[in-house]
């Protein structure tokens, strides 16, 4: 049967990708920022997933305004990494598990999500700036090393799903995933965060120690981290910090107890605080 | 429109239905510069290339002006907004540094520092009192 072996959470800074693109993670700006990858590259070598459910946003590249789904899950053969505006990033083409995808859609729409299912989807850098910082430097010949399954989760528009939600389709894709009979290894990851604003007068704030409560209470107390409401959010992580709640979802697909392998914590990348976790199942 | 608990969050605009309907082809427009024809389209005739998105006058001005708050008040969400600042050369952090009225050096220090603390950054009444 598939196994969900490990949890990750990942910022998805875009500068991270054009740090690792432009081939200057060693500067003092981005060396402590990339240091803290080296030991995730190194689990991920020893870890390999077959599969990841990668949980991130779409940046208004895939989705403009004029469609906005809640939950949307990537059934497509592939995904092409998107033009934002600049070039699509020279990174390997996203490839499915079609089958896996649709069998996790069938089981979330019966356990009464109501999913918005893509055929066609262009991917951003929400999604690939995780793979980067997992599988390390890669071209557009190579693959990815894994198979990937998207759902972008809306966090632009008010209100995002609570993280009570997020934590409840967590669960319910640990189900779907654990009832497919192929024998494979899968990481979900959930992406995003942490504390940051990118708009307006309060741009560029910044909350590290509610940031590190919040991987505390992720870790050790999902059943209070689910909890947590969408002013909380906005007022004590930034009007973008609300990607967080995309961490809920990675979480509620994990076992009750987890352990904590490594975390990672630095501030800034450009203008957010960068967070990165990898939890393991307890076998 | 019911009350907003957001709203006393200060130097902030919570991109909610209220304000996507509001910025709606303002929205539009921006998006329309993630993409190179149409990016030579505004440069070549910037009145014909917005003139195709059904934008107020306000909303017009305040894309000629570049007044990036102006943008997020007339219902602009900043993930929009940034392509009209990436079309015009300006990367993220010195959008960010335009908006909070800091200059470019001085929003970097910040960011390096640790960011902006959240410590009298709350509510609105805490920037009432500076």
């Amino acid at each position: 049967m598939a196994k969900i072996t490990a949890g990750i959470a990942c910022s998805h800074v875009p500068a991270i990708g054009v740090a690792m693109d432009q081939h200057i993670t060693e500067q003092p700006y981005w060396q402590p920022v990339f240091k803290g990858f080296d030991y995730s590259r190194d689990w991920n070598k020893k870890n390999k997933p077959d599969v990841v459910f990668l949980v991130y946003n779409d940046h208004c590249t895939a989705f403009d305004a004029s469609c906005i789904p809640t939950f949307a899950l990537g059934c497509a053969a592939e995904f092409q990494p998107a033009d934002e505006g600049w070039g699509p990033r020279p990174v390997p083409v996203v490839k499915n598990h079609q089958e896996l995808a649709s069998h996790i859609a069938q089981s979330l729409i019966l356990d009464e999500f109501d999913m918005t299912i893509m055929n066609e989807m262009d991917v951003d850098h929400g999604l690939t700036v995780p793979l980067s910082v997992m599988f390390g430097d890669k071209t557009p010949e190579d693959d990815w090393g894994t198979l990937v399954i998207p759902l972008a989760v809306n966090v632009v528009q008010y209100p995002a799903p609570t993280a009570n939600r997020c934590y409840a389709l967590g669960q319910s894709i640990k189900k779907a995933i654990e009832s497919w009979p192929e024998d494979i290894n899968v990481h979900v990851y959930g992406t995003g965060g942490m504390s940051h604003q990118l708009q307006s007068e309060r741009a560029g704030l910044i909350n590290a120690t509610w940031d590190q409560q919040f991987m505390d209470i992720l870790v050790n107390d999902p059943e209070k981290a689910r909890k947590i409401d969408h002013l909380e959010f906005l007022r004590e992580t930034g009007s973008e910090g609300i990607e967080m709640v995309m961490w809920l979802v990675m979480r509620g697909a994990l076992e009750e107890k987890v352990t904590e392998v490594h975390r990672h914590y630095h501030v800034p990348a450009s203008n957010t605080a960068v967070g990165h976790l990898i939890l393991e199942n307890h076998a | 429109m019911t009350e907003k608990a957001y709203e006393d969050i200060p130097g902030t605009f919570v991109f909610d239905a209220d304000r996507s309907r509001e910025g709606y082809w303002l929205n539009q427009f921006c998006i329309s510069l993630g993409k190179e024809k149409n990016r030579q389209a505004f440069r070549d005739d910037p009145e014909a290339h917005m003139s195709k998105f059904k934008m107020t006058e306000a909303q017009k001005q305040a894309v000629r002006d570049r007044d990036w708050n102006g943008l997020l008040e007339l219902g602009g969400n900043i993930y929009y907004t940034s392509k009209l600042g990436a079309f015009d050369g300006i990367v993220f952090q010195d959008l960010a540094a335009m908006m909070s009225g800091m200059s470019r050096d001085d929003y970097r220090k910040m960011m390096v520092d640790g960011g902006r603390p959240i410590e009298g950054n709350r509510y609105k009444s805490e920037w009432e009192k500076k």
